[in-house]
Order: structure tokens, then sequence, then C-alpha cells
């Protein structure tokens, strides 16, 4: 090697455009269909009609508004949530010495592995017996305590050296105002990264919303969607793919503008 | 003595346990009881059944189909993303011209909702219009439904899952790549070795923890992501394409025989820890560590 001569450049290049332009087909047939009328849909003809009659009537047909609400609601919750619990967790695993130590870390660690959606029939007992069944709470309730974001705050929290909450606790700062003022700031990347993380994963959400919840007034967008792309009442493909593009769109839009924080953001927390 | 330190430790440990008990330590926990029991029907109370809902497991043709199933769609996918995340990174290490489009592209699906990739792939592979129906038209074979049909709906849906978590793995190795040492390129270089026994015998070596961890992952997704199966397939035609998780939900909420799909959970639970188990033996034993 190990230098790339012209030859193994253009085999590299058209290897990867090649792969690549089939990696987007599925996606680029669908904004196709999308955003042509339905008689287009399975016509390429470079002259159609361009129209965003399929986004309008996929917005009227279905309270897809409602849905956004719930997803934007039922997102925000949960990263607040997640964000408070997990670094006040974090910061005790990584700073305080106590009895128990590493057996509730080890709970933490049984949690990446059985995650709570695959406990459906039991967390739903549980959600009907504390009468939330359909309410947007009872879908971020299990997520709550993310095992995952404790794990990385507290690899975060450790790297912070020691001597500055020493000086910070000279100043007269009781533990929770170091953990304000020292921890918190030094670990907004690695919130950060977490954030998006998560917002992706519960914007992108289906099992367990669609068993826990019933009502539009309750229901995130991935549910409202495959309700909508289900029923047979001869919705067309068009409409379909419009609905689809736009449920998607919010996350797609965040990725195209910030797509190096999202990238390393992904890798940051599969990387443990 | 309690030191004021534990305290506080605890103060700050105990919102998240709660909630990280409440909802994933005794649930488990409950959901290994419940499949030792019966389903209360009516005004029949659970009854005490031993190991009673798994010998129906064993005659069950569904679940037989579910597991066979589960195993044919982790045989594919699993190593296909793999080895597909690793060519994709191969590819775009490098700087050029649309390289960063080509990233995007591969990655693009990552962010996309699960939900939303099986409506754009069910239209893709709709018969008569979509896109690979009419390549087949447009060779003169006959129309032919994908997702439809017992033969092909298993792989139908194990393409998806390729499709979506190849560009997810292929940032691992990106990382994993960028820490190949230049030095050993160099001393390659001059050894006269060639692109593909560096590859054999340094990079795929280095990057074994990276594969490992890949291949974890790959493990759990390939039991864990089924909604896909929802819109494409609902598991058939025929439970073609049911897989193990699809058919708990199946069982657990609408036939509602719960103490079946408390069963049937801890089988999936039981897989996923011995992934879990066995990544931290093969961690320790088999892969190479700087």
């Amino acid at each position: 090697m190990i230098h790339d001569t012209p030859l193994d450049r253009i085999l590299i290049r058209s290897a990867g455009t090649l792969l690549a332009l089939l990696w987007i087909v599925p996606l680029a047939y669908a904004v196709w269909a999308a955003i042509h009328p339905p008689a287009f849909e399975a016509r390429f003809d470079l002259t159609a009609p361009l129209t965003l009659a399929n986004f309008t009537s996929a917005w009227d047909q279905a309270p897809f508004a409602r849905y956004f609400l719930n997803t934007i609601l039922l997102v925000a919750i949960i990263l607040g949530t997640q964000l408070v619990l997990c670094t006040l967790a974090a910061f005790a695993f990584a700073r305080l010495e106590f009895p128990g130590k590493s057996l509730l870390f080890a709970l933490i660690l049984m949690q990446m592995l059985v995650m709570p959606d695959i406990l459906l029939v039991e967390n739903y007992r549980t959600m009907r017996s504390l009468g939330l069944v359909d309410t947007i709470l009872a879908i971020g309730l299990p997520y709550f305590a993310s095992g995952f974001a404790i794990f990385l705050l507290r690899q975060t929290f450790m790297t912070i050296p020691k001597e500055l909450d020493e000086a910070a606790r000279i100043e007269g700062c009781s533990l929770l105002g170091v953990l304000w003022r020292v921890y918190v700031p030094l670990g907004k990347p690695a919130m950060l990264a977490f954030g998006l993380v998560s917002v992706s994963h519960h914007w992108n959400n289906f099992l367990w919303p669609l068993i826990i919840t019933n009502s539009v007034e309750t229901r995130p967008l991935t549910v409202g969607l495959s309700i909508f792309a289900t029923t047979d009442s001869g919705t067309s493909w068009a409409v379909i793919n419009a609905a689809t593009l736009m449920t998607s769109a919010p996350l797609l839009l965040g990725f195209f503008l910030f797509q190096r924080q999202f990238v390393q953001s992904f890798m940051r927390a599969g990387i443990k | 003595m309690i030191k004021r330190e534990w305290i506080y430790a605890w103060a700050l440990l105990l919102p998240a346990f709660v909630f990280l008990i409440t909802f994933t330590h005794l649930p488990a926990v409950q959901t290994l009881l419940n499949s030792f029991w019966t389903t209360p029907k009516g005004r029949r109370a659970s009854v005490f059944t031993g190991l009673g809902n798994y010998e129906q497991m064993l005659t069950d043709p569904i679940f037989i189909k579910a597991m066979v199933n589960s195993a044919i769609y982790a045989a594919i996918t699993i190593p296909a993303s793999i080895v597909l995340a690793l060519v994709m990174a191969l590819l775009v290490h490098r700087s050029f011209r649309g390289v960063g489009l080509m990233r995007m592209s591969f990655f693009t699906p990552t962010v996309l909702p699960l939900i939303a990739v099986a409506n754009i792939w069910l239209f893709f592979y709709a018969p008569g219009f979509g896109l690979i129906d009419q390549i087949r038209l447009f060779f003169g074979l006959p129309s032919a439904n994908y997702a439809g049909q017992p033969d092909t709906a298993l792989y139908s849906v194990a393409i998806v899952a390729i499709w979506k978590e190849a560009g997810f793995f292929m940032i691992f190795f990106l990382a994993a790549l960028q820490t190949v040492p230049q030095t050993l390129r160099e001393a390659a270089a001059i050894e006269g070795c060639s692109r593909w026994t560096f590859f054999r015998r340094v990079t795929l070596p280095l990057i074994m923890p990276t594969t490992l961890f890949v291949s974890v992952n790959a493990v759990i997704n390939a039991f864990r992501l089924v909604d896909h199966v929802f819109v494409m397939t609902k598991g058939g035609p025929d439970n073609a394409s049911m897989l193990l998780l699809y058919y708990i939900y199946e069982t657990g909420f609408r036939f509602w025989d719960t103490a079946y799909a408390a069963a049937l959970t801890v089988v999936l639970i039981a897989i996923l820890g011995v992934v879990g188990i066995g990544q931290f033996f093969i961690a320790d034993k088999r892969v190479h560590y700087k």
C-alpha cells in the first residue's frame, strides 16, 4: 500500500458512488412520489409537475398537528427528566464512595441489555394500576432513568480533575453546588451528545407508545403515521409518502444542518 | 457508622433508582414469576403451572416458526450489516470531493424512524408500481409482491433492517480506522505488503474491538427492532415473517395471553443475557486491545 494509485482511486470512488446511490434510492423514490401528483407516482417524467398537494392532503386527513405536539411534548419530558435524574446519579457514581456502589452500578448496566422496550406486558400492567394508560406520561415513564445516560455521564464526570471540586469546596460550595458549578458545565458536550441520541430515539420509538396509547390526544407521530398508512381507505401512495416524509422531516432537517454533531453524538453514545 | 457521604450518595441515586427498579428490574422479575402461572380467564383465577408455559412452547408451531425466523433474520442481518458497514467505512475513510455526500447517504437511514422507513420500503416493494417491480416488468418478468409472499416476506423485512443499520455501524468503523497508526502503513509499504494483506493482518486485528462492539449491537437489534414488521407484513403471510418480539406483542396484546407472553419474554431476555455474558468473556480473551 499503501498509497492509492490513480486506478485505485477511480475504483474506490466509483464503488463508493454506486453504493451511495443504491443506498439513497428508496428515500429518493419516496420523495419523488411525495412531490408529484399521484398520476406520476410510478412514472419517471422529468417534466412532471411539482406539487405540495400530497402534503396538505395528508395534513388534512389525519390529526398530524396533534401528533406533532404529542411527540414534541414526549421527547421534551423524557429528555428533561433524564438529564436531571441521570446527572444526579452519575455524579454519585463518579465522585462518592458508599456501600453498595458496585451492586447498584451493575443494576444500571443490566438495564442497557434488558431495556424497558422488551418488558411490555408487565409495564402495561404497572401503568394500568397507576391509572396512567393512554397518557403521554406513561409513554415516557419507563425511560426516565436511562442506564445508558448514567453510564455516559459517569464516564465524563470521572475525567474531571478532582482538584476542581476541592477548590470549589474550599470556596464554600455545597456538594450540589459543586455538581451545578463544576460538573454540569464541563459535562455539557456529553449531555448534548446524549440529548441528540435520546431525542431521535424517542421521536422514532414505536412499539411501547403503540401499546400504551389509544387516542389522538396521546399518540405520538410514529403511531399516528402507522395508523394513517395502514387504513385501507384507498389513500394514495403519494399521500402516504408525503406523510412519512413529514413525520421524519424535523429529524432529517436537524441531521442535515448539524451532520457532524449528529454523527459524533451517535458515535460517542455507542463507544461506551 | 453511617457517613454523611453515604447519605448524600444514596439521596442522589434514589430518584433514578425508583424509576429504574419500577420499570426495569421489578417487571423483569415479575415476568419470570408470571411465566410459571396461567393467564387468569374470566372467573378462573391464575394457577401455578410450573413449566407449563414453557412446555406449551415446544408444541406451539408459531413459536417454533418465530424462533426459526428470528434465527434466519439474525443470521442475515448481523453479518450483512457489519460487512457492509466495514465496506462503507473503507470507501469513505479518505478525503475527496463528494465523500461527505456519500457518508450522508449511508447515514441518513439511521436518523429516520423505523416505522417511516417501513412505509418507504413498502412502496419500494409494492407490486405493480414499486421501483423493484418496475425493473422486473421492464425486463419482462412477472410482477412480484415481495413483502406479501411467504417465501420472500422475511427477506424483504431483513433487507430493510440492513439498510437502516449499516450506516450506523459504519461510523464506529470510521472512528476505528482513524486509530490505525500511519507508521504501520509506511512500514507495510516498505515491506511491499499488498493492500489485502495489510487489511487482513493489520487493519482487521486492530479494529477487532469495534467489530465485537458492533456485533453485540447487531445481535441485540436483530431481536429488538421489529417496528417495520408492523407496517410491512404483520408477521405474515402465514407467520412467514413472525419474529420473537412481534409474537410477544401478539400474544400479550392481541390475544391477551399474558402468562404465555411472559414466558416468551423470558426466552428473549435469556437470549439477550447470553449475548451480554458472551460479550464479557470474548472481550477478555479473543480480542486484541491496544
